[in-house]
């Protein structure tokens, strides 16, 4: 049962983080590496700020701002030096590798001050694991809410017309440019500020925390697209919070029959590649399997 | 009477196969209130060029672009949209797939609008384009459906209804019929001359369709190696026939 509520916790704060990622992947179609290093930067910065003794929320919007920062940096070099995007993210993110060096001062740190988000106002008083559920339900409360709303101002229609069709959205007077900015920062500081969550929830920051975090993301987003196909937008992000959901189910299921955990990045890797080519396959089965006869 | 927009001496040269070549090459046009201009020429002639110079997709080599006496030329595409709209050949390039029909429409609705005007006050005024698409059996209910759902036809009649629900200074039409079937085009055609001439818009129209140069239209001007050959104005234009154009290409 415990484990269970863990994997449901993991689930939630993880797609706080997967939501980030769809900014970027899905609204304004822009692979973006960038995440990879702005997760353990919002790591860092989040135990680095909580050790000197500031109060963990301002860590993780100090991390939030950090991670829009790194955003800043990618969408910079991609929309005004014009370097390709996938280039832009991982130059980014090879940066950042350092910058969290020099952050922490070491490769990792254990955060031993007591105070942090998973243990304030009475969490800690609740059953293990139930504090990681409780924080995530608001957490993605606040954020789902917040960008539902930002997509239906002018600015958010205008950032979802930019990944969809750049042509059309320029020659309706929109700031392309602009928005890319918009889009890469926001979606790097949520990034950011899951780091820092993660941190606290596991006690530590280390620098190559933010390894295969992108695919975790991207299972999320994929998973809930596959079992909720052609939903409205609003209904997309909340997919994101089942297929992240799912996703950690699956994980604990495979490592349940016995698989090393050492495994844990190649099981992932291979249920994302799953998940991707699941259309493909459902559509072959149709074309192959009609109305439940083998057409030859 | 003044023109709208006046092209002086446009010249765009790219660098291919180790020589510079124009693409335009010394354009002199003048665009007047309610012209209604049939654009002809063959592939490569430079007429796609010459609308990317206007709406300032592509920045000419040399020469100057004025709009109601206003030197535009080095406007980018954002700055120009708010006078200037263009329908694409392609449906796709038109709209916006993950939008829904009225989603792509109010943010045509904002081209050209002071930035107070929130999406709030554009989203009062969607019973309008209810009204509006009702004329057009194509996208008649289809409102909330989204863009990629609908068929090359209806996507292209949209992308028409954005280039004109804010009336636009100078209308393009870059052979926004060509890529639909033949009975689709015609009532696209159909609907963008009704509309033209209702809304007294001045408009550019490149095409490849000699019938329809000759039927619609007050000028027509046909262009090769990116120079105007021929500039008929309307009483010429009137005369015209079919045949008439085939010395051209």
């Amino acid at each position: 049962m415990n484990l269970f509520v863990s994997t449901i916790s993991q689930g939630l704060i993880w797609s706080v983080m997967a939501i980030g990622l769809f900014i970027t992947f899905r609204i304004l179609d822009f692979p973006d590496m960038t995440v990879e290093g702005a997760f353990p930067l919002g790591a860092v910065t989040t135990v680095m700020f909580i050790q000197h003794g500031m109060n963990p929320e301002l860590a993780m919007l100090i991390a939030f701002v950090f991670g829009c920062l790194a955003g800043f940096v990618t969408a910079f070099m991609y929309a005004k030096m014009h370097i390709p995007s996938l280039l832009a993210g991982i130059l980014t993110m090879t940066g950042l590798y350092s910058v969290n060096l020099r952050i922490l001062g070491k490769a990792n740190m254990s955060l031993t001050k007591p105070d942090n988000v998973f243990n304030q106002f009475g969490l800690d008083k609740l059953p293990t694991n139930f504090n990681g559920i409780f924080l995530g339900i608001i957490l993605l409360t606040i954020i789902i809410f917040l960008l539902t709303v930002f997509l239906n101002t002018e600015k958010g229609q205008a950032l979802i017309a930019t990944g969809d069709n750049e042509t059309m959205a320029a020659s309706l007077g929109i700031n392309t440019t602009s928005m890319k900015f918009i889009g890469i920062m926001i979606s790097n500081g949520i990034v950011a500020l899951t780091g820092g969550l993660i941190a606290q929830q596991n006690g530590f920051a280390d620098v190559n925390m933010g390894i295969g975090s992108i695919v975790i993301g991207l299972s999320a987003i994929i998973i809930g697209e596959v079992i909720y196909p052609n939903v409205p937008l609003s209904i997309r992000i909340i997919t994101i919070v089942i297929g992240s959901i799912v996703y950690r189910v699956i994980l604990m299921l495979v490592l349940q029959l016995g698989f090393n955990t050492n495994d844990l990045k190649l099981i992932s890797a291979i249920i994302l590649a799953l998940c991707l080519a699941l259309p493909t396959i459902r559509a072959q089965f149709f074309k192959t399997f009609r109305n439940g006869v083998k057409v030859k | 009477m003044k023109p709208i927009m006046e092209i002086d001496n446009a010249v765009k040269t790219i660098y291919n196969d180790n020589e510079n070549l124009n693409i335009l090459d010394g354009i002199n046009l003048k665009i007047y209130p309610g012209d209604f201009i049939v654009v002809l020429g063959t592939n490569g002639a430079g007429k796609s060029t010459l609308l990317d110079a206007i709406t300032g997709a592509n920045q000419l080599s040399s020469g100057k672009i004025l709009l109601n006496d206003e030197d535009i030329t080095n406007k980018n595409l954002a700055k120009r949209s708010q006078f200037i709209s263009r329908v694409y050949q392609d449906p796709k390039l038109g709209t916006s797939p993950r939008m829904t029909v009225a989603e792509n429409l109010l943010l045509a609705q904002r081209r050209g609008l002071p930035r107070r005007l929130r999406l709030r006050h554009l989203k009062e005024n969607l019973p309008k384009f209810e009204d509006f698409t009702s004329d057009l059996p194509t996208l008649d209910n289809r409102l909330n459906t989204f863009t990629e759902k609908l068929s090359g036809g209806q996507r292209q009649t949209l992308s028409f209804l954005m280039a004109i629900i804010q009336k636009p200074e100078l209308l393009l039409l870059d052979e926004h019929t060509a890529a639909l079937d033949p009975q689709t085009s015609q009532e696209l055609m159909d609907l963008t001359d009704k509309v033209i001439k209702e809304k007294n818009l001045t408009s550019l129209m490149v095409t490849h369709n000699l019938s329809e140069a000759v039927k619609y239209g007050n000028r027509l001007i046909v262009l090769k190696k990116g120079q105007i050959i021929l500039d008929l104005d309307t009483e010429a234009k009137a005369k015209l026939k079919e045949k008439d154009l085939l010395e051209y290409f």
